[in-house]
């Protein structure tokens, strides 16, 4: 959550709801370690990656659905889930990311 | 997580301290899904998970995690037993800073001051030189100290693990020799050392004569950087950098391309 600290207190202040978004797990070939974090604001703001780029787009998109039902989930994107995940990385890699919002 | 959560894990990373988040991520009901705890060397556990077994071995786990400096996703049976299937933790680590300890404050120490910063380092900049060791000089630096290098790394040194760093830029005996002697005494991960092919050899010798053995000299990395071609200050530094990077996660520090198999290795577990 380092490099989101600042981006999500701004964001608290402003009354704006947060998700975050944790690599947890990485089997395989992974662009980032665990604890590599993303920060969504329910205007669609985001601080921070998972990986390198590859599947930031469907965690904003998770991110939000978890905004809007109040309730963390665990997504698994990767190779080796091609038929369950339209979104993977291009490095061969999977990495498991707990999707949570930040509650008062 | 708790927005509480956050702001105590920001108030540790600012203050560079420990700490640790604990996530349950998944979960078959045994604790909640998203509860949370946060863990600290030498204090209480603050949030719990509702089962005093699995709360006591999630903290010990946390700390173990902390030492080994990296996050790890844990798996516990309803009460804690280790390698269960019924709720998973994960472990989010936050280790204060990597420190790296520069000697000399000559004119490709800003530029290796600036590349340690971007990596994360606490930097410290110490020549006993009271004109050279100004913050002026070194902005970014973290502390500037004037002192003797061998003195400073004796009274300081000793909390230096594998993680850590010390680059001794004086390339000149009269400090590099008893900075290298002290260096080598500390648990820094890397200790490296600039200067030419001869300079080095002539240090070599010293450091034999004032009692270094093949195991002290096998760890000095010297010249220091890897072979880029650099030559600026800040090509220089890039090198230096570079080297600390490869000596820690033990890859070749060759082009890619020249190598086969995945580019990120797995971790191998803590």
């Amino acid at each position: 959550m380092r490099d989101v600290l600042d981006e999500v207190d701004r964001w608290l202040s402003a009354g704006q709801a947060v998700a975050l978004a944790r690599v947890v797990a990485v089997e395989g070939s992974g662009p980032r370690d665990p604890g590599a974090t993303m920060a969504v604001s329910a205007e669609g703001e985001v601080a921070g990656s998972v990986s390198g780029g590859c599947v930031e787009g469907a965690v904003v998109q998770e991110a939000m659905g978890v905004l809007a039902e109040g309730r963390p989930r665990l997504c698994t994107f990767g190779y080796s889930d091609e038929q369950a995940f339209a979104v993977g990385l291009t490095c061969g890699g999977t990495i498991r990311v707990f999707i949570e919002p930040l509650t008062p | 997580m708790r927005a509480e959560t956050f702001r105590a894990v920001a108030e540790a990373v600012r203050a560079g301290e420990p700490v640790v988040v604990a996530s349950v991520v998944e979960s078959d009901g045994s604790a909640p899904l998203g509860a949370d705890m946060v863990l600290r060397p030498d204090a209480a556990p603050e949030g719990s998970f509702g089962q005093g077994d699995l709360d006591a071995a999630v903290a010990r786990d946390a700390l173990g995690a902390l030492d080994a400096g990296r996050s790890t996703t844990r798996h516990y049976g309803p009460r804690g037993e280790a390698r269960g299937q019924a709720v998973a933790v994960f472990l989010d680590v936050y280790a204060p800073p990597p420190e790296m300890v520069v000697i000399g404050a000559v004119d490709f120490t800003a530029a290796l001051v600036d590349a340690a910063k971007l990596l994360g380092y606490r930097v410290t900049v110490c020549d006993p030189r009271p004109v050279f060791a100004t913050p002026r000089r070194f902005p970014r630096a973290d502390e500037v100290v004037a002192a003797w290098p061998d003195r400073f790394l004796e009274e300081r040194g000793g909390r230096l693990g594998p993680r850590d760093a010390v680059c001794v830029l004086t390339h000149d005996h009269k400090f590099d020799v008893p900075a290298l002697l002290a260096a080598l005494r500390t648990g820094a991960g890397y200790v490296g050392a600039m200067g030419s092919r001869r300079t080095h050899a002539e240090r070599v010798e010293r450091l034999r004569e004032a009692g270094v053995d093949e195991a002290g000299l096998g760890r000095l990395m010297a010249p220091i950087g890897l072979d880029i071609g650099a030559r600026t200050p800040q090509e220089t530094a890039i090198a230096i950098c570079a080297e600390i990077i490869a000596c820690r996660t033990g890859a070749s520090g060759r082009s890619l391309r020249e190598l086969d198999g995945p580019i990120h290795k797995a971790v191998a577990p803590a």
